[in-house]
């Protein structure tokens, strides 16, 4: 007799093993993973008699509570001031730069609290972009971490005593050391002269936490400013532009002015990046070519070769970027990450020998003044007791420079007599000094930038100061003795620059911005230029790393630390790895499988002498035989958020030639441990479905812009047709407004300044590292990332399915990558808005997908149903429950809770919530056009994701207003490269996207 | 025995008298919340004089009528908390202004009547030290418009003083209305009395006959010529118990009960939280009657942003002030601000409406672009010594609202295209609110 085949329910089942035994009779597990995960305080187990108790109690509290409503106080202002109507949001104009990236902002402001802030579009700068670590700042603003009054030796103190004896003390100091990072700041820096007059000996130290010393050498103490946007040919040595290096989002605008197609304009610049870890502008690279940091060097001489000398060497991808540099002429450029000043000096070479149109030394860029080598003595003499006094002026080099840990070490030994920190808060640095004169936030503040010579911008304060605290220039002015205060300063000082018009200046404030130039000349940089030759020789006598290589780099989240305090800095997905709060061992997948490394095992890193214990996490790109940390993770000191979050890289950083360098070589060693890293995305690739993504090549668009782009049909019986034109449901008609968005992938960086703007303009909750590792972030706003792999359905003859399917989800070694935003689709069809059970979600007259979260009962069908997963369900009340108060701590007091927008509700547990469109603004938008009994114009209305966007690649309109700048984009681009997410579904979302072009002469598979 | 069986039905007397007492209880809280929720205060037709005083301005000097039309509002929205025609209040009576001083110097006074003293003008200065110093504030207003508020002044003047004005602001709407509820409260109480003398007269009615049968039957047991069947008839007593025992008149009896029961809890869950009516006692006796119903005072003077904001605003102290500086120094209502203000502690009002979080709602939404009147969600606020909660605020009274409103279309360009598309498909039908989506989720929700 023939035995009948046998079936496993699964693997569990063939091996028989024990967990499956145990299992095997009990069809649903016995514990709430809720729990185990989360220690839930909301459903803890308790006893029947606990239950009654309790009900009774509820019962007759409820009847009680039921008699008499609470009374509720209407407290008007006592004397209101003018420009203040409750409910009317006004704006203001002002700057952020904290000695990283500079924004030119428009604070908006409720009642007086600052609430969001935008870009200004009146700076040309930034032109009305931000990026995501300035949007968040106002949230920094609310930080109850902040040192909230003056202190001596942490005590709080009297203001008065505290001047008095840092005067007396600052007398007989000898020599005082300032040291700050980089202010451009024209009139701080004459108060720091007038300081320095007052006491002789003053020696005032600026440094950058991710330098770009060797970039100033190079250039003869300038930092060039670029233009991305003249440049055809853009060649890219470790540069990361669109996410952190200098300006990233100047380049970002400038970048994608050259990048953006149309039937029209058929023509793109072409991107070349060698760099060591993948990098948001790797990303973005029609080629990119994985370089060890240690190789970065001889790229560099191999490119100057090739473009000014006649022998070109190196890979196939190097001789390619040379010939087309020679080829673009002025029109090519060449930058570099690399704090080497010999590399530098190089591309400066390559970029005079091209004369590159884009490069503009005459009219510099001011916002990295940083000297490693001046900063590099400042320390040691500090260390060698040679320094009287020691201002740290929001500087905290015990955590942020390499020799920070001596450095700790001398100020608590009591090397330096007097220490002065003007830092916001008791951090690594401030906690060791005596007296802490707080700064006030920048939102409290006058102050004025020179970012760029001859572009001046001004900061306003836009709230009184929260806490006790004072300006630091203020502080400086007092020491020195000049009882000015610094408003009084600056204004005197703008005098230049306005005249004694008052209207001038109140032009500038209004604006923002103005044209003008008082800075003085940046100081030389301590180390001289290297000429070419000297260079070459330089790079090929550095020393050479041994074993593995660690490439340091920064976030464009969480940038170095200075605001790691930040939640909704920690909790924005790195655009590349999508991993959220905390850093990471970035390894090659290679390495990873040679050496028997999981995603998530902790390694103990060492190099100096030092070790830190990080995960390890797969990333793919990655140089191979190297590893990349991030920076500014680590704190120790900065606040319940960011303690403790990930391990400072920074000790691993060494100094050579006065220059700091960012990789080391280090040994790795498993250590046995797991720790999960909480990543926002793990799948990788989209496994060869097009109708989530498309992607082509220039040159495909050149030919035919109508073959780009896949459209999927549906068979009927008259053919093949459009999905839409089969439907089961009746086709809404819109009357009034059509809104919808255009997002072109070709523009999108993937930077992640949406997302942030869109948690502060929507309230969202920051849910901390457990909750993302259990899928439950609440962005209503994500960019999805995908890799290239290089296994396709071709393979199937060859390989068989079920292995390339396999194979398919393995991105390449060296992927080509895609971002795309994604949001609610406000699908016409809406498959969540027929499920909903008591009619929650529902479709307005406007083209809108509503989510009526008073109506919302938690069946969570919708998300269930929901085809593009953006539905986000409260798990928790994240606003209430203790286990989020050290993350969203911001939402449980009243300080932090001041930044919450007013006119958006603050879900409740057990709702679901999704992106709205911003219908508040919308609302808002309509109302004042109605107001004025006329028609919104286009632009009047956007959200908050299109307002933030540096590169304007979310374009957001109404559909029925035919001369509404998105509808003639989808007029435009209609059959060419407008294409809606999976569109065979047929849901018909008013989300259109654009596909991506490659200026690439292969096809790959995304 | 008799005892015995009547405790039983003593009790269910005692239950049936519960039940309809609760059911007459009910309907008389009813009675009472029905005015106030009537039709009539969110009748469309109020919207008819609602054009605030901003949008009146720019349309003076356009004929006369015109220009007093809008010297009118504009005298109402600036100048009447200090002045009046006929009486001194804080300046001068108006009366016969134009007689007195010739426009051309009115106009600057208006405007910057500081300046005029400061320059040492006869008539400013001695103006200015009749009325204790007290600085006329200045008035960004143009020419046209003050030459209507002259215009408006001259108007009024020329009427007999005393007799009210033809005021288009609050006041005959609310008379009406003050009437219908006066007479409708009239009629309601000649009701009951004439109720009580009828059911008193029923009773005298039913004790009398009792009596007379009672009569009537001790004479007939008087009497011995009776037969058997008589006898019969005139013993008979009425056996309750059967009655009592009935299934059927049991059943009834429960049914109404429980019904009865179940439509008071009903009733009374779906008042958890309403709050009409709600009048809490304030921190200071402000008088709205005084303020808005016999001062006439604009209501947007003090809610400064009810045109442009989404919250009215409770007035500051400043507000106050610009008239309480000098009007009424001395009472102790009075001298609380003055405490509040020095202290440097605003006045902590009692909030009356209160709208759950969940819900949005936009003042300038239905007063500017509406055109509603504040009355109609407010009530009579110019009647109210102290604010009570008019509506009840629910959900279901925004939406019936949104239902039944026409919108206010007429001259405003957002609406053209709409209302044309509106009336080509379906004709006669009213252009609601909610026919413009105005009873979808994301309008009040999000």
């Amino acid at each position: 007799m023939q035995e009948s085949p046998k079936y496993w329910k699964g693997i569990e089942e063939l091996e028989n093993s024990p967990e499956f035994v145990k299992n095997a009779l009990t069809e649903f597990a016995d514990f709430l993973p809720v729990k185990e995960t989360y220690g839930s305080s909301d459903a803890a187990v308790a006893p029947r008699r606990d239950f009654l108790k309790l009900m009774g109690f509820g019962i007759a509290a409820a009847t009680l509570a039921s008699c008499e409503t609470p009374i509720k106080k209407a407290i008007p202002y006592l004397n209101k001031p003018e420009e203040v109507d409750p409910g009317i949001a006004n704006f203001y104009a002002s700057t952020y730069f904290n000695g990283q990236d500079y924004n030119s902002v428009l604070v908006k402001t409720r009642e007086g609290r600052p609430i969001k802030l935008e870009g200004n579009p009146e700076s040309p700068i930034t032109r009305g972009g931000l990026s995501a670590r300035a949007q968040a700042s106002v949230l920094s603003l609310y930080d109850g971490a902040r040192l909230q009054h003056f202190a001596i030796k942490g005590k709080k103190a009297e203001k008065d005593r505290v001047d008095q004896e840092i005067r007396t003390a600052l007398a007989g100091a000898g020599r005082t050391v300032i040291v700050s990072p980089t202010i451009i700041s024209p009139s701080t820096k004459k108060v720091i002269a007038e300081f320095a007059s007052r006491y002789p000996g003053t020696e005032h130290v600026m440094y950058d936490v991710n330098s770009a010393s060797g970039l100033l050498r190079a250039n003869g103490g300038v930092l060039p400013s670029y233009d991305f946007s003249k440049a055809d040919v853009i060649v890219s040595l470790g540069a990361d532009f669109l996410g952190t290096w200098i300006s990233p989002v100047e380049f970002a605008r400038q970048y994608v002015a050259n990048r953006k197609v149309s039937s029209d304009k058929r023509t793109m610049s072409r991107h070349f990046q060698f760099e060591s870890a993948l990098t948001l502008t790797g990303s973005n690279a029609d080629v990119r070519v994985p370089v060890k940091p240690s190789e970065m060097g001889a790229t560099a001489v191999a490119l100057y070769n090739g473009v000014v000398g006649g022998g070109a060497a190196g890979s196939a991808q190097l001789k390619k970027a040379a010939a087309e540099l020679k080829a673009a002429g002025s029109r090519g450029l060449v930058v570099s990450g690399s704090n080497d000043p010999a590399v530098q000096a190089l591309v400066t070479a390559i970029n005079q020998s091209l004369g590159s149109a884009a490069v503009d030394v005459a009219a510099p860029s001011m916002v990295r003044q940083g000297d490693d080598a001046r900063m590099e003595r400042a320390v040691k003499d500090i260390i060698g007791g040679q320094v009287g006094a020691v201002i740290f002026y929001n500087a905290n080099p015990v955590f942020d420079h390499p020799m920070g840990a001596q450095l700790g070490e001398a100020l608590k030994g009591g090397k330096v007599k007097t220490t002065i920190s003007l830092n916001d808060r008791l951090d690594e640095t401030g906690s060791l000094c005596t007296y802490a004169a707080p700064d006030h936030h920048w939102l409290e503040s006058w102050n004025d930038y020179e970012p760029k010579r001859g572009f001046l911008s001004l900061a306003q304060p836009a709230i009184s100061p929260l806490f006790a605290t004072r300006q630091a220039q203020d502080s400086l002015l007092t020491w020195a003795g000049n009882p000015t205060s610094y408003y009084n300063y600056l204004r005197t000082q703008w005098k230049a620059v306005t005249g004694s018009d008052a209207k001038a200046w109140d032009k500038a404030v209004h604006d923002g911005v103005a044209t003008g130039s008082a800075l003085a000349a940046p100081a030389a940089q301590a180390g001289a230029a290297m000429g070419a030759a000297e260079a070459i020789s330089a790079i090929n006598s550095a020393p050479k790393f041994t074993g593995v290589e660690l490439c340091i780099y920064e976030k464009v989240g969480v940038g170095n630390g200075t605001e790691a305090n930040n939640p909704w800095l920690q909790e924005l997905p790195d655009p590349v790895s999508k991993a959220t709060w905390g850093n990471y061992v970035a390894v090659p997948r290679k390495m990873a499988e040679e050496k028997d490394w999981a995603q998530g095992d902790v390694l103990k890193v060492t190099a100096n002498g030092k070790s830190i214990e990080l995960p390890v996490l797969i990333q793919p790109g990655q140089a191979a035989g190297s590893v990349a940390i991030a920076l500014g993770y680590g704190r120790t000191q900065a606040g319940k958020v960011a303690d403790k979050v990930g391990e400072n890289v920074l000790p691993f950083a060494v100094l050579r030639n006065g220059a700091i360098m960012y990789a080391n070589s280090v040994t790795l060693e498993k250590t046995g441990a797991t720790s999960p890293i909480a990543q926002t995305q793990t799948h990788h690739t989209i496994m060869d479905r097009k109708p989530v993504v498309q992607e082509s090549t220039l040159k495909q668009y050149r030919e035919n812009p109508k073959e780009v782009t896949e459209y999927e049909t549906i068979s009927t019986p008259d053919g093949p047709q459009k999905p839409n034109k089969v439907s089961l449901w009746q086709d809404y008609e819109y009357k009034n407004h059509h809104w919808g968005m255009a997002i072109d992938l070709n523009s999108c960086i993937g930077c992640g300044s949406c997302v942030v703007g869109c948690q502060a303009e929507n309230n969202v909750a920051v849910v901390g590292k457990q909750e993302v590792i259990n899928r439950r972030e609440m962005h209503w706003m994500r960019i999805d990332r995908y890799y290239s792999s290089d296994a396709s359905k071709e393979d199937f003859e060859t390989k068989g399915k079920l292995d390339t399917y396999a194979a398919m989800e393995d991105p390449s070694e060296n992927p080509s990558v895609i971002f795309q935003p994604m949001m609610c689709q406000h699908c016409n069809h809406a498959p969540c808005e027929t499920v909903c059970p008591v009619l929650a979600t529902t479709h307005s007259s406007e083209g809108l997908n509503q989510m009526t979260y008073n109506r919302c009962v938690g069946t969570r069908y919708c998300a269930n149903n929901c085809p593009y997963k953006v539905r986000r369900f409260n798990w928790f009340s994240y606003y209430s429950n203790e286990k989020f108060e050290a993350v969203n701590g911001h939402m449980f007091t009243d300080l932090g809770r001041m930044v919450l927008n007013p006119d958006v509700t603050v879900r409740a547990r057990g709702v679901m919530e999704k992106c709205s469109l911003c219908v508040q603004r919308i609302q808002l938008g309509k109302l004042e056009a109605k107001k004025q009994k006329r028609r919104p114009k286009d632009g009047e209305i956007v959200s908050a994701c299109a307002q933030s966007c540096p590169t304007q690649a979310i374009v957001f309109g109404d559909m029925r207003d035919p001369e509404s700048r998105l509808s003639k984009l989808l007029r435009r681009e209609d059959g060419e490269r407008a294409f809606h997410v999976l569109d065979a579904i047929n849901v018909q979302p008013n989300m259109t996207y654009l596909t991506k072009i490659r200026n690439t002469e292969e096809v790959r598979n995304a | 025995m008799n005892s015995i069986r009547l405790r039983p039905l003593s009790r269910l007397f005692l239950a049936l008298f519960l039940t309809f007492a609760a059911v007459g209880n009910t309907s008389a809280q009813d009675v009472g919340a029905a005015p106030a929720v009537s039709k009539e205060g969110v009748a469309p037709g109020a919207t008819a004089a609602a054009t605030p005083a901003t949008a009146a301005a720019p349309a003076a000097g356009g004929g006369d009528a015109a220009a007093i039309a809008a010297g009118d509002a504009l005298f109402k929205g600036n100048c009447a908390q200090c002045h009046a025609i006929n009486d001194v209040v804080v300046g001068p009576a108006l009366k016969g202004i134009t007689k007195r001083r010739p426009v051309s110097w009115l106009i600057p006074w208006i405007k910057n009547s500081s300046k005029m003293v400061a320059s040492g003008d006869e008539y400013a200065v001695k103006i200015y030290n009749q009325y204790q110093k007290q600085q006329m504030p200045s008035f960004q207003l143009s020419d046209t418009e003050i030459t209507s508020i002259l215009a408006y002044v001259t108007a009024e003047e020329s009427k007999p003083a005393g007799a009210p004005g033809a005021d288009t602001g609050i006041k005959p709407t609310d008379g009406a209305n003050a009437a219908v509820d006066g007479t409708a409260g009239g009629d309601a109480k000649y009701m009951d009395i004439l109720l009580i003398v009828l059911v008193v007269v029923l009773i005298v009615l039913v004790v009398t006959l009792v009596i007379i049968a009672n009569i009537m039957k001790d004479v007939l047991r008087g009497r011995k010529d009776l037969d058997g069947r008589d006898v019969e008839v005139l013993e008979t007593r009425t056996d309750w118990t059967r009655l009592y025992k009935s299934p059927v008149l049991r059943g009834i009896a429960g049914v109404v009960f429980v019904l009865a029961v179940l439509y008071t809890s009903v009733q009374g869950a779906m008042g958890v939280g309403l709050q009409q009516g709600y009048q809490p006692t304030q921190p200071i006796a402000f008088s709205h009657k005084l303020h808005a119903g016999e001062n006439q005072i604009n209501c947007a003077y003090c809610h400064t942003s009810v045109y442009k904001s989404k919250s009215a605003n409770i007035p500051s102290a400043n507000i106050c002030m610009n008239c309480h500086s000098q009007i009424k120094t001395e009472s102790p209502e009075i001298k609380k601000i003055y405490r509040a203000i020095e202290r440097k502690q605003p006045i902590q009002w009692v909030r009356v409406h209160n709208l759950p979080d969940l819900a949005y709602f936009n003042h300038s939404q239905h007063t500017q672009v509406g055109g509603i009147e504040c009355q109609t969600c407010h009530g009579p606020i110019q009647n109210m010594e102290v604010v009570y909660q008019y509506s009840p605020l629910t959900m279901g009274w925004c939406i019936n609202c949104h239902r039944e409103t026409p919108l206010n279309t007429k001259g405003n360009g957002y609406y053209n295209n709409l209302v044309k598309l509106h009336d080509s498909a379906n004709g006669a039908a009213p252009f609601t609110v909610s026919s413009n989506g105005g009873t979808e989720c994301s309008k009040c929700h999000y």
